[in-house]
């Protein structure tokens, strides 16, 4: 098992009496575009919420980087390296796009709320500086005509697209993708999986990817994580995940007398 | 990058020397008209303050008063009580001792605002609301059952050392550091936190921290006002700093527009004058007031001097003004 990238070794989440996601292991390594699939229910948005630490597993241990991150508060995981997007789109509605980008170099800061006061010149140049880096992200993602629109006023796909921007300004190592291309278009799905595929490209990152959408999956995933019932049923290559009897019974059904005991 | 924001720095220092000045020929004023500038701008300070954690970070807190009354206190005892023991270490100077006084009233404040924070910034919502309106009538009480500050009598015969430049020159202090504050990288967080606070710590956001830091900035700056609020009216008493003049402070910032800061401190103006305005109508004033107030929550629930962006000469104003361009979009 190499240090690096991102491993769940045997998390278990209950809720009372219901385990959400059971004995799930999993690798991410540096740099790779895996996918995470599953029926509806399957766990996959809690296995999301462990490992950025909304939720601290009750058994099992999840490591990033070589170091365990079980049990940390969600922004030191993003510190760690670790950003994600939500389901249901979290941007800072009220504020503008541009500041949107502009508050997730947080973890990057050298000024507090004592230099906000002073306004030294290294609070200047900084203040200069991210608003440099701020243009240029948004630039780089189309969004630099509406970064004085409050986030909120946005249209979805764009929305959607400001939430990836803002998770990129934290600089991370693995990003995590929430249901990306949930209430899209077809067209508006080729258009992501170019844009998920370039930010792998261009920002070398590893991506997870949590997707109902079997095209966007399949098209670019290099290696997929079958979930359900909070358990994991297969893992492979596009490919494989395809032919695998599990992962077609889990969507589509077993066939009379064929269901293998749970 | 010789900006405007270096200009902000220079609009306190001017702010400061007009505070100044105003004090210098506050001797042609009518006493009455000065004591209701002051009153505005201590309610200026206190609205502000309010505003950074109720508007700014979303923290719905109803204790201000409570803070109030311990800046109050602290700085009258430090001015009466103990003046004996501290004027021969100011050499009997009263422009030192005055504003040492307000500062530790301030900080005392302050630490009673980490106190209350730490425990119960977890919560959210109505259940803030609820600690905060718990802490406030525990401080009242506390002082209302201690002799050695006058129990429910209160302290008397508190030196009048507040005048027109302690006054503007605290609420200068004020506006700006709430300006600064918020107008920076990291202050963004406060904005950001107010608007969700999963998203704000899935950016790397210590969301705790910066309700702490609003919190204890935001009592720091009600204890100051209650001290300048002691050395004005002479006398407090520990009913002066009930429930009712929390919710007075929270309704210039509702209606003001939770989390603006230009209209927050017009709110606070045109409240304080109100009620001097309706004095002459006696019995009927707090009816009037009341009235007033439910007229315009119905009208304009966003908040008095909102407007949607770009649309009036108020716009476009404000595009030219260097404060109070709180970067929070109003709702469409």
């Amino acid at each position: 098992m190499s240090a690096s990238g991102l491993h769940l070794n045997k998390v278990t989440i209950r809720f009372g009496g219901l385990t959400a996601v059971s004995e799930v292991s999993a690798t991410v390594p540096p740099g790779e575009l895996a996918g995470l699939i599953g029926p509806n229910g399957a766990g996959k948005t809690t296995v999301f919420n462990l490992i950025t630490g909304v939720y601290t597993p009750t058994e099992g241990t999840i490591e990033f980087g070589g170091r365990a991150v079980t049990g940390l508060r969600p922004f030191e995981i993003t510190a760690r390296g670790i950003a994600r997007t939500f389901q249901n789109i979290r941007l800072f509605g009220s504020l503008s796009v541009f500041d949107n980008v502009r508050v997730a170099f947080h973890l990057h800061l050298r000024q507090g709320p004592g230099q906000s006061l002073f306004r030294s010149p290294a609070f200047h140049r900084e203040e200069h500086d991210l608003a440099e880096r701020t243009r240029e992200l948004l630039d780089i993602f189309k969004l630099d005509r509406v970064r004085n629109e409050p986030a909120r006023s946005l249209p979805y796909g764009d929305q959607r697209r400001l939430e990836i921007v803002r998770a990129l300004a934290t600089q991370p190592e693995l990003l995590l993708l929430d249901e990306p291309a949930a209430g899209m278009n077809p067209a508006e799905k080729v258009e992501l999986m170019k844009l998920i595929q370039f930010i792998q490209d261009r920002y070398k990152l590893a991506i997870l990817l949590v997707e109902h959408d079997m095209k966007v999956v399949m098209g670019i995933c290099q290696r997929i994580h079958v979930l359900e019932y909070g358990r994991k049923i297969a893992e492979g290559t596009p490919a494989e995940v395809r032919e695998n009897p599990a992962v077609i019974a889990a969507y589509l059904g077993y066939e009379p007398g064929n269901e293998p005991a749970r | 990058m010789p900006s405007w924001l270096n200009r902000s720095q220079l609009v306190l220092v001017a702010a400061l020397l007009a505070a100044g000045l105003a004090q210098f020929f506050s001797n042609h004023l009518d006493s009455y008209v000065l004591s209701v500038a002051m009153g505005v701008g201590i309610n200026i300070i206190l609205a502000s303050s309010l505003n950074l954690i109720n508007g700014f970070t979303g923290q719905f807190s109803l204790g201000h008063a409570g803070f109030m009354a311990v800046g109050a206190y602290t700085s009258a005892v430090l001015t009466g009580k103990l003046a004996s023991q501290l004027n021969p270490l100011f050499g009997g100077q009263v422009h030192l001792l005055f504003p040492f006084a307000l500062v530790v009233g301030g900080l005392v404040a302050a630490i009673a605002g980490g106190l209350v924070g730490a425990p119960s910034l977890r919560l959210k919502g109505d259940y803030l609301a609820i600690v905060t309106l718990g802490f406030g009538e525990i401080i009242k009480v506390i002082f209302q059952n201690v002799d050695y500050v006058g129990g429910a009598k209160g302290l008397n015969a508190i030196p009048d050392y507040s005048d027109l430049f302690w006054v503007f020159g605290t609420t200068s202090i004020t506006v700006y550091t709430v300006w600064a504050l918020l107008n920076s990288t990291y202050g963004r967080g406060f904005l950001a936190v107010a608007d969700d606070e999963i998203s704000a710590e899935a950016m790397g956001l210590n969301t705790t921290r910066y309700k702490m830091v609003a919190f204890v900035v935001g009592a720091f700056f009600a204890g100051v006002a209650g001290g300048l609020f002691a050395h004005l009216n002479n006398s407090i008493n520990p009913s002066g700093f009930d429930f009712n003049k929390s919710i007075e402070i929270v309704v210039m910032v509702i209606l003001g527009g939770m989390g603006r800061h230009t209209g927050v401190v017009l709110a606070a103006i045109l409240l304080t004058v109100l009620t001097e305005l309706l004095r002459r109508f006696g019995d009927y004033r707090m009816v009037i007031y009341s009235l007033l107030l439910i007229v315009l929550m119905l009208t304009r629930p966003q908040g008095l001097f909102i407007w949607p962006l770009g649309n009036t000469w108020w716009a476009s104003l404000k595009s030219r003004w260097p404060f109070g361009t709180s970067a929070r979009h109003p709702n469409p």
